[in-house]
């Protein structure tokens, strides 16, 4: 076998941090603190659900007067995504050609459903996020979501979530993604550390604790909302709210 | 003494080009105290009395330190248990259970023949890095050079990596980071390893990825076979240590 079955081509103009395998691994990791920090701030947020309509109109209004520094957010977290989709799909693509003949008797040896779910997980949050947007951000499947505005004049984004939630296969799909979201965590929270260079044997069952705990607040976090809709617990006042997709 | 039975499906394939199967063998009259290797021995005797070809496997100073021996059983690189695949006993199995024997899986350690693949992949890897630069002649002193204790046995911990190939051929990613992590951790603890440093994990990764090991995404499958008991430590050592080399050439530091 000669040596250099090559398989990486290294671009000459950057350093080898944009090309080697681990140097792809700490951007995936660095990319995944930021999506996670800004999931604990969306949720937190989101949160204000449960105080009632003014409360989250007016974080909503609040999010919207920030017009440049949502820019900003908006900008990071896209760039964020891009590069952490990029990456651990081609450093996918390398590991499976890596081993390209299955054994026969499998063995799941040290490895976690969580873990070996990664891609999965990882683009069915994906798929997500993209529903998520074009329902409640771009409001492109009910364009009459933009017009509706509360006493106080601002966008009714309380009326908006709940009308869309009360439909049980949208929020049984939220459920669901948000599902998935606490698997691809429950891995890849520990894992970062792991990525760079920031567990041991000591630390490592307490990143994994932590890891988990985080990913599960994370989903019972998002779960609550469509939940509570679901459940009658979170409803709109005035005006019964008919379901947009399935009426 | 007593003597077991055991249901055989050992892969054999000609050579790397050739399409490889199992065989079945049932394999009578084992002694219990045999070592895995010992009853392949047997069996391998058998077919050649019986005028048919042994099944090929490797193996050299079997007491588990040289790490020759390499061979899946039941889908566990180097068999159950903690040591490798020459440390495995017969008592251990049921009497009458199937046994399924494979190669490493892995494109970077090509099937030679049967159960032995080529894992020359390692050694142009430690050709790559793992090595120190060191004056020949009269042995040193051992204690001139103090190193601390905790420093001592990690490295040692690390320096028990017999190159195996097990890992690689446990991740489902082909990794090697659990051996490159085992080497870079080992020298760059200790002071005579400081001066190649920096390029080591470097150079040492960036064989790795030439010779087609896939990568990490910890999922710890190698430290759960290691047969000299690496931690996946090294691996997070190795990804500190690749990174503070190649921010230190990406700015221009001298070493
Ligand atoms: C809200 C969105 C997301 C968050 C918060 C997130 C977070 C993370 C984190 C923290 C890691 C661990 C990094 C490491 O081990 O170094 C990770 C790994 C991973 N993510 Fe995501 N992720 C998100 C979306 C996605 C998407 C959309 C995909 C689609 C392909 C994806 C695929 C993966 C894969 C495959 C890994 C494992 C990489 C490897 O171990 O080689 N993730 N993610
Ligand atoms: S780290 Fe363990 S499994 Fe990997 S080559 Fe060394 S001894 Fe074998
Ligand atoms: S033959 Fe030497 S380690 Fe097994």
């Amino acid at each position: 076998m000669s040596g250099s079955a090559s398989s990486k081509k290294s671009c000459c103009s950057c350093s080898p941090l944009f090309s080697s395998s681990i140097g792809r691994k700490w951007i995936v990791a660095l990319t995944g603190i930021v999506l996670v920090l800004f999931l604990i701030g969306h949720l937190l947020g989101n949160l204000s659900i449960f105080l009632g309509p003014d409360a989250m109109n007016a974080y909503a209004a609040f999010l919207k007067s920030t017009e440049e520094l949502l820019w900003v957010v908006r900008i990071v977290l896209l760039t964020c995504v891009v590069l952490h989709i990029w990456f651990t799909i081609t450093l996918w693509h390398e590991n499976k050609r890596a081993r390209p003949q299955k054994y026969a008797v499998k063995n799941e040896l040290g490895t976690t459903v969580y873990a070996r779910l990664m891609r999965i997980s990882g683009l069915t949050v994906l798929a997500f996020v993209l529903y998520h947007l074009a329902q409640f951000t771009w409001q492109s499947f009910n364009p009459e979501y933009k017009t509706w505005v509360d006493a106080q004049g601002r966008h009714d984004v309380y009326r908006m979530v709940v009308t869309a939630f009360s439909c049980p296969f949208v929020s049984g799909f939220y459920l669901i993604a948000v599902g998935l979201l606490g698997m691809h965590l429950s891995h890849g929270i520990a894992s970062l550390f792991q990525t760079l260079g920031l567990s041991n044997q000591k630390l490592r069952p307490v990143l994994e604790r932590g890891g988990l705990i985080l990913a599960w607040i994370l989903f019972v976090g998002f779960a609550s909302i469509p939940a509570s809709v679901l459940l009658g617990l979170v409803k709109v006042t005035s005006g019964l709210p008919s379901c947009p997709v399935c009426h | 003494m007593s003597t077991m039975n055991f249901h055989l499906r050992l892969w054999k394939q000609k050579s790397a080009s050739d399409q490889g199967k199992f065989i079945e063998i049932h394999a009578t009259e084992i002694p219990s105290e045999c070592s895995f290797l010992e009853m392949l021995d047997i069996v391998n005797n058998r077919l050649t009395k019986e005028g048919k070809e042994p099944v090929s496997f490797a193996s050299d100073c079997r007491e588990g330190i040289c790490g020759t021996c390499h061979m899946v059983i039941n889908g566990v690189p180097q068999g159950p248990g903690r040591g490798a695949a020459c440390q495995v006993y017969m008592r251990k199995f049921t009497n009458g259970q199937t046994i399924t024997v494979e190669p490493f899986r892995a494109g970077a350690f090509p099937i030679v023949k049967d159960l032995v693949v080529n894992r020359s992949a390692y050694d142009r890897i430690i050709r790559s890095g793992g090595f120190i630069t060191e004056h020949t002649g009269g042995a040193p002193d051992a204690s001139a050079i103090l190193i601390p204790k905790p420093v001592a046995d990690a490295a040692m911990d690390a320096a028990a990596c017999i190159g195996c190939g097990a890992c690689a051929a446990a991740c489902p990613n082909s990794s090697a980071m659990l051996f490159v992590g085992a080497k870079v951790t080992h020298l760059g603890l200790l002071p005579q390893g400081q001066g190649e440093r920096k390029k080591r994990a470097r150079s040492m990764v960036r064989t790795m990825q030439e010779e087609g090991f896939g990568n990490c995404s910890n999922y710890y499958a190698c430290e759960a076979v290691c047969p000299a008991g690496v931690k996946a430590d090294v691996i997070s050592m190795l990804n500190r240590e690749y990174v503070r080399g190649e921010l230190s050439v990406a700015v221009g530091a001298i070493d």
